[in-house]
């Protein structure tokens, strides 16, 4: 189920770091119902993308759409409320909370304010939000680990968990920062039947952060090319695969020689 | 009862009182060591309430406490926005101003100190100490203490998770000051005597110890560290003054084997059966795909 809007719109996004420009006016869509991946080399902007549209970082210039809303002076806080979240590089899950308990703080979003902060979730097992985030675990095929402490977890079960936190915000759009990055091939299995089920009606777009381009290929259907802050190409992943300037940067010739024509063409 | 027991068993629930009121802020991630101020306002304004106009200790020093709470609002705002080191000093610096500000109170007694009339003795005060532990404890049993545990743990992943970090923080400076001053006024209504150099940093430094060798991360911990912690010097007192260097020596010692303080979640979640998946790491090796 896809439509016209799309769920995400970059317009002319600027970010600069000191005197780097890290996103140099930037532009594009990502479909609604789409499963996007952004891929490009080291420091293309990639993790940049996702701080901007988080709001963790703000823009120099431009704006960014979410579902049409333009969220570009929206605090990073309030984001979510706006159907926007996301996992980490590097897993950030709550060391001093319990597996449950770290999908609970994705809940936050829905059940805030006085009486939702005071939601005795924790004092009998029965709480409803408690339940739902119970069900989510098991869902993902987690439930044994509820009650672990999250740091004791194999890293792909923490990746995971990351996932199911930022779903319990049931957001509109899931950005995933390399969610593949140092799994297993059972691990990465698991990662994808998960992400299946999250995209199974369509109400949730991804936009995927990733390297390996097997996992972007089994499990995107539109690929966004980013290079110094620009993108270069985008289309479907057969398309980029035998696109010749992607292919040059980015996939196939040697570094050295590509790096240098790079900062040829920065330069020129 | 002799005088003595009953006199260390009142200083035990005023620690433990003291204790919960380090605790909160901790748990956000802020050390306050300006407490010591909080708990003076408490037992000042308790104090003053009970000796000028006659109001029952009981309420008294409730309303000591919500005076605390109050003052701690209002600063709160600007010294919360510091971080780290920068706070600690600024929280240090807010409990010598309300000292030095008591100091020259003459309304108090300045600095010859403060006769308060009415009195109160170990039931009601264990009782108060019982009421805060209970109280924390269900306030972490609610969202509230995912939220504040969150907010410690990750600032930037806590907001991007829609959670308002600021006003948690504040939420937790706020009701621990409230409880320190409750535990300021629990204080004056035993010993009938108070005096602005009682509560200086030594104290605020102490009490954090409390919650530091208790261990953070759960709402026991603060209980634990100030129980163990006011008992020790007693039990110790037949070695004279040696007890200081055995007392100070035990601090270090803990500090260096169990930085993490004597309890933390994972063991009391393993004690009561619910971290399964915690201790049998073999067993998490073996995930199955599925």
């Amino acid at each position: 189920m896809t439509n016209e809007r799309p769920i995400l719109r970059l317009e002319r996004v600027t970010k600069r770091f000191g005197g780097m420009t890290a996103i140099d006016d930037l532009s594009f869509d990502v479909r609604c119902g789409s499963r996007t991946a952004l891929i490009g080399p080291n420091g293309a902007g990639k993790t940049t993308v996702f701080n901007i549209v988080t709001g963790a970082v703000p823009i120099d210039a431009g704006s960014v759409f979410v579902d049409g809303k333009d969220i570009s002076r929206v605090a990073s806080r309030r984001r979510i409320a706006h159907g926007v979240a996301r996992s980490f590089q590097n897993v950030r899950l709550m060391p001093h909370l319990t597996t449950l308990e770290n999908v609970m703080v994705g809940q936050h979003c829905r059940n805030a304010g006085l009486f939702g902060v005071l939601q005795p979730v924790n004092l009998w097992p029965h709480n409803r939000w408690r339940e739902a985030a119970r069900a989510a675990l098991t869902d993902a095929g987690l439930e044994r680990y509820a009650g672990a402490t999250v740091k004791n977890l194999p890293y792909g079960v923490q990746k995971r968990v990351e996932v199911v936190r930022a779903m319990m915000a049931k957001p509109h759009l899931l950005l995933l920062d390399e969610p593949a990055a140092g799994l297993n091939s059972t691990e990465t299995e698991a990662l994808q039947r998960l992400l299946e089920r999250i995209c199974d009606n369509g109400a949730v777009t991804l936009l995927v952060v990733e390297h390996d381009m097997h996992f972007v290929g089994a499990t995107c259907d539109e690929v966004i090319v980013l290079d110094f802050g620009r993108k270069i190409a985008e289309g479907t992943p057969t398309e980029i695969r035998a696109n010749a300037r992607v292919q040059e940067i980015y996939l196939g010739t040697p570094v050295t020689d590509a790096t240098e024509r790079r900062h040829a063409a920065r330069s020129a | 009862m002799s005088g003595y027991l009953e006199g260390v068993l009142v200083l035990l629930a005023v620690n433990v009182v003291f204790a919960y009121g380090a605790f909160l802020p901790v748990a956000a991630g802020q050390l306050n060591l300006g407490l010591a101020g909080f708990a003076a306002i408490g037992a000042y304004a308790s104090a003053f309430l009970s000796n000028t106009y006659g109001v029952t200790p009981v309420l008294a020093i409730a309303v000591g406490g919500i005076a605390a709470g109050l003052i701690a609002l209002v600063v709160a705002v600007p010294v919360l926005r510091t971080r780290g080191i920068y706070l600690a000093l600024a929280t240090f610096a807010l409990g010598q101003i309300v000292q030095a500000t008591l100091l020259n109170l003459e309304v108090v007694g300045g600095a010859a100190g403060y006769p308060v009339t009415a009195f109160i003795r170990l039931p009601t005060i264990a009782l108060f100490a019982a009421g805060v532990v209970v109280v924390v404890a269900l306030l972490f049993a609610t969202r509230f203490g995912i939220a504040v545990t969150a907010v410690h743990d990750d600032e930037r992943v806590a907001d991007l998770m829609g959670l308002d970090v600021r006003a948690f923080q504040i939420a937790a400076f706020t009701l621990g000051s409230i409880i320190a001053g409750i535990g300021g006024g629990l204080y004056a209504h035993h010993f009938s005597f108070i005096e602005a150099q009682y509560f200086n940093i030594g104290l605020s430094i102490t009490i954090v110890l409390y919650v530091l060798l208790g261990g953070t991360q759960t709402v026991l911990g603060p209980l634990i560290g100030a129980v163990v912690f006011t008992l020790l010097p007693e039990i110790l007192r037949g070695s004279a003054n040696w007890r200081y260097v055995l007392f100070a020596a035990a601090v270090i010692v803990l500090m260096a084997l169990r930085p993490q303080g004597l309890v933390t979640g994972e063991q009391i979640r393993r004690l009561l059966g619910l971290d399964r998946h915690g201790i049998r790491q073999a067993e998490i090796a073996r995930e199955p795909a599925a």
